[in-house]
């Protein structure tokens, strides 16, 4: 494998090494994720970019605890902000998620609930992990929608989903994923269902508030587009394995793995000519991994 | 903001020969009834728009939701009628509200749709989704429709065995190629697009835009690509046709209106565009060290 390790500090907000993802099919056990290690740091933005089937969801849903029962997860080390989340009891770790660590999604639309307002879903999240009531949580839920920029945000508490567009559902989206104000956001292609006008806003929006509270911030995209705007470091997947990792920079200047190359060529602003390469043009396609990463 | 539709507007040549389809002042316009104490509700959803295709090339539609791309798409697919203005393909004046559209003319345009997931019908297999043009449209006995399925399946470069398959057995970039081949079936002069790549990986909708370059030089196909994502149109298009509002914002050859935008509208739409050179990459990241060299040194003081 050919990429540049992350110093891991004892202080690494997310640790993960070895992580493996498993699902019962009616065909027998399938690795979604075949051994994957992982650092994020607090303040730093990571992106993991890769394809459809690269795992780079299944890794994340799985720190998170929101994959189905038929799945396997194993790995040597899996540590937020020091705890050992392998062995933490499960109300532990419910108490963790959605506070501490916390997603959003790809279909803002259809991530929401479509029978109850955008308001009551916002409370929600601060009444189950924080408690509040009354009038201090609809103060809060106000707080929480301006800064995520929703204009008129008082008016909107009795909107539904369906009434608000699609940029409108992520805001919401992510004011509740950062009510608890946490130390690791999780953002599964949350732009990639939304115009490029409100893309670039949504993605201005998470770097801001990175930026300010100082969480990790991991952007799960296929976009190298979305990549060269938010990341400081890049992990590239295929087909459930780590295939390259370093500082944006060098990722874009000198990519090492052909799986980076063929990615970062198959932008239609780097064609040159008139055929779109792609990945087929730099190696077989293959579930043998191996053979992709060597040089 | 300067009014959008009266600049960069070129007046569509009246008919010139060579074009395949010519569009002018098209309007379209939704009433909801408001009943007996209420005005009628009018949404203007096409506000007069002009544009026209030359034989063989791509016209490009840039716009983003709600501008109006996919109700005009209708309308030039002869699904939808205008409220007002003329569509012309091939010379010959159409209007479905006014006239019965001939079989012949129906086949001259076909439709891609943008979710390979949906525009399939899950229930029919490869081989019948790709014989039913045939079957409503010619009089070919089975064993000739079968033939020509099995072309158009090598043509798109997809294997023949497809026939017996569903569509879920497909990746979303298999399904758009057997999309594209259903749309091939009847030999249209006129292809519109409609996103037919925004669901797919990049390495996927590569492949699937080569396919439509090498189709289009193989039939000398007309295409209409809608899309929202400025670095496929840059490749692919011709002309391109900037939407905003039901109105058109810019309209001109692509090379000329990437290197020169006039209208704020596409400006703000080009400045939207993720850039990914190296560059641009450096600054961003270079402001992001001083910004955070500032921060540490504001809380160093208190």
């Amino acid at each position: 494998m050919v990429f540049s390790p992350v110093a891991s500090g004892p202080n690494s907000l997310l640790e993960i090494r070895n992580l493996v993802v498993s699902f019962e099919t009616a065909n027998g056990l399938f690795k979604a994720v075949d051994g994957i290690d992982l650092n994020v740091e607090s303040g730093e933005v990571l992106a993991i970019v890769g394809e459809s089937g690269s795992g780079k969801s299944v890794s994340m849903l799985a720190v998170m605890g929101l994959l189905p029962d038929n799945a396997h997860i194993s790995a040597d080390i899996l540590r937020f902000n020091g705890c050992d989340m392998l062995t933490m009891k499960a109300r532990e770790k419910r108490a963790l998620v959605g506070r501490d660590i916390s997603m959003i999604f790809q279909e803002p639309i259809t991530s929401l609930n479509p029978c109850f307002t955008v308001g009551y879903q916002v409370a929600e999240v601060l009444q189950v992990h924080l408690g509040l009531k009354g009038a201090a949580l609809r103060r809060r839920v106000i707080e929480l929608l301006e800064a995520v920029g929703i204009a008129n945000s008082e008016a909107r508490l009795g909107a539904y989903p369906h009434q608000m567009s699609g940029g409108q559902c992520q805001r919401i989206m992510i004011a509740q994923a950062i009510a608890c104000n946490p130390k690791l956001l999780i953002a599964d292609e949350p732009t990639t269902a939304l115009d490029v006008t409100i893309q670039k806003q949504i993605l201005d929006l998470l770097k801001d508030l990175q930026y300010r509270s100082n969480m990790g911030l991991i952007m799960i995209t296929h976009d190298m587009g979305v990549v060269a705007e938010t990341a400081d470091r890049v992990i590239v997947q295929y087909m459930g394995r780590k295939m390259e990792e370093a500082d944006i920079v060098s990722l874009f200047e000198k990519p090492q793995s052909t799986y980076t190359k063929a990615l970062l060529a198959a932008l239609p602003e780097n064609v040159k000519g008139k055929r779109l390469p792609t990945i087929g043009d730099y190696f077989q396609e293959t579930a043998n991994v191996a053979a992709v990463s060597a040089e | 903001m300067q009014q959008a539709g009266n600049l960069a507007v070129k007046p569509a040549a009246a008919g010139a020969a060579g074009d395949l389809l010519t569009v002018r002042d098209i309007r379209r316009e939704y009433r909801a009834k408001g009943g007996l104490f209420r005005q009628d509700k009018i949404t203007h959803a096409l506000k007069g728009v002009s544009f026209s295709v030359k034989r063989g090339k791509t016209l490009a539609i840039v716009g983003e939701s709600g501008c109006g791309k996919s109700t005009l798409a209708r309308i030039l697919t002869l699904i939808d009628a205008q409220t007002a203005g003329e569509l012309q393909i091939e010379g010959e004046i159409i209007n479905i509200a006014a006239q019965a559209i001939a079989p012949a003319l129906r086949r001259k345009v076909q439709m891609v749709f943008q979710n390979p997931y949906a525009s399939l019908n899950p229930r029919q297999k490869i081989g019948s989704i790709l014989a039913e043009p045939l079957l409503l449209n010619t009089n070919m006995s089975a064993a000739a429709r079968q033939k020509v399925v099995a072309e158009m399946l090598k043509k798109v470069g997809l294997p023949v065995e497809a026939c017996n398959r569903y569509p879920h057995m497909f990746s979303g970039g298999q399904r758009q190629r057997i999309a594209i081949a259903r749309a091939l079936m009847l030999q249209p002069k006129l292809l519109v697009l409609d996103e037919p790549v925004s669901a797919l990986d990049l390495s996927v909708q590569a492949q699937v835009l080569n396919l439509l370059a090498d189709l289009q030089d193989e039939f000398h196909l007309t295409y209409v690509f809608i899309s929202h994502d400025l670095s496929v149109v840059r490749y692919i298009a011709d002309d391109i046709l900037v939407m905003c509002f039901g109105e058109v914002a810019e309209y001109g050859p692509c090379e000329e209106v990437f290197r020169n935008p006039r209208h704020s509208y596409t400006k703000k739409l080009f400045e939207a565009q993720p850039h990914a050179d190296i560059a641009s990459i450096r600054r961003r990241i270079e402001a992001r060290h001083k910004a955070a060299e500032q921060k540490a040194a504001a809380g160093a003081v208190q």
